[in-house]
């Protein structure tokens, strides 16, 4: 736990250029929201990283539990007609 | 060698710059430049002292935009390096304000707030004339408007944080402010605005103070005997230090490459 001292700790998302989705960029601490945003700027789109950034508070992130993975991930394994594995891809098309 | 005369119309020569220009360009870049070296090193004495790693990363590159000005400005005047790291006290041409010590974070701050306005508005300015430093100006008006950015929002959270973060504000503003009329003294070379500058530049910093929950420091702008000396070579007495330390290196192994 963190002391009531310390500033609270902020996802970043990153949107590294448009059309694509945000992406998990890593944390950092912050007194509040709009400072997030600027030390969010400073530390994850020096180089040309980003079009668009999002920060929401860690304690805002609901995570699903290590301990329940195989219950969670594992029954959708063995299952392959939910895998577009049965299409052939057109050329041409990215970010399949 | 044989001098070979020039015809002012020799094809391919490109406009020569006039006598009275480039000496007085050299002065403009050297001032600007000056500015941008001595408040870049300043803040890099941040390094490894900032409250917290983010805000330390913050400061590293304001400093870094600083230094890319400065490159720039001091290869118009004439070495960089040796501009740099070879004068003396006396002949640096920076403001008064920049070279000012660190101090605790809010004097920083308040440093930053008087400095970063100014810059924004001098290269704002400085973009829209055909002068030969008008294309970094144009470049280093979005660096500088974002150090404009992080030091309003600082000092708005310090001044209205706790009681304590709003008196070291409070003594920041106060103790830098008679170093803020050695700004808008002219730049020979400079064909700017400087009255509309101050003006502008009271504007703003007067509306983000009052909305930090301060007041605007009283008091002449300059003192007596400091008025416009950082200009001509003369600074106050933590400078030399400061460039002790920033050329000791370079003094120590000339010529010494990584």
């Amino acid at each position: 736990m963190s002391s009531s001292t310390e500033w609270p700790l902020w996802e970043v998302f990153v949107r590294s250029r448009r059309g694509l989705s945000h992406t998990h960029a890593g944390s950092l601490h912050a007194p509040d929201a709009e400072m997030a945003l600027r030390n969010a700027r400073d530390l994850y789109t020096r180089r040309n990283e980003g079009v668009s950034i999002w920060v929401v508070p860690s304690t805002q992130i609901t995570a699903s539990s290590p301990d329940e993975k195989d219950s969670f991930f594992d029954p959708s394994a063995d299952k392959p007609y939910r895998h577009p594995t049965f299409y052939d891809i057109p050329e041409g098309v990215k970010h399949l | 060698m044989t001098p070979t005369p020039v015809s002012p119309a020799s094809p391919g020569a490109g406009p020569a710059p006039t006598t009275t220009e480039a000496p007085a360009l050299h002065a403009a870049a050297l001032a600007l430049g000056d500015d941008a070296l001595v408040l870049s090193h300043r803040l890099g004495e941040w390094a490894g002292h900032a409250p917290v790693l983010e805000e330390e990363v913050a400061l590293a590159n304001i400093a870094l935009d600083l230094l890319g000005q400065a490159r720039v400005l001091l290869s118009l005047a004439g070495d960089e390096d040796e501009l740099a790291y070879l004068r003396e006290e006396r002949a640096f041409r920076n403001l008064q304000l920049v070279e000012q010590p660190n101090g605790d974070f809010a004097h920083t701050i308040a440093r930053q707030l008087y400095f970063s306005v100014y810059q924004t508005l001098l290269y704002g300015q400085l973009a829209d004339t055909d002068s030969l430093l008008a294309p970094l100006a144009a470049k280093a008006v979005k660096e500088v408007a974002y150090h404009q950015d992080h030091a309003e929002q600082w000092t708005l959270r310090l001044g209205d944080g706790t009681a304590e973060s709003h008196e070291r504000m409070r003594r920041g503003l106060d103790a830098l402010w008679r170093f803020t009329g050695e700004m808008f003294q002219p730049v020979p070379g400079l064909d700017l605005d400087w009255q509309g500058m101050r003006e502008q530049w009271t504007a703003r910093v007067t509306e983000v103070i009052e909305k930090a929950t301060l007041s605007v420091p009283e008091g002449p702008q300059s003192g007596a005997w400091t008025a416009g000396a950082g200009r001509e070579g003369l600074h106050t007495e933590s400078f030399g230090r400061m460039l002790a330390e920033m050329q000791h290196l370079h003094r120590s192994h000339p010529g010494a490459s990584w």
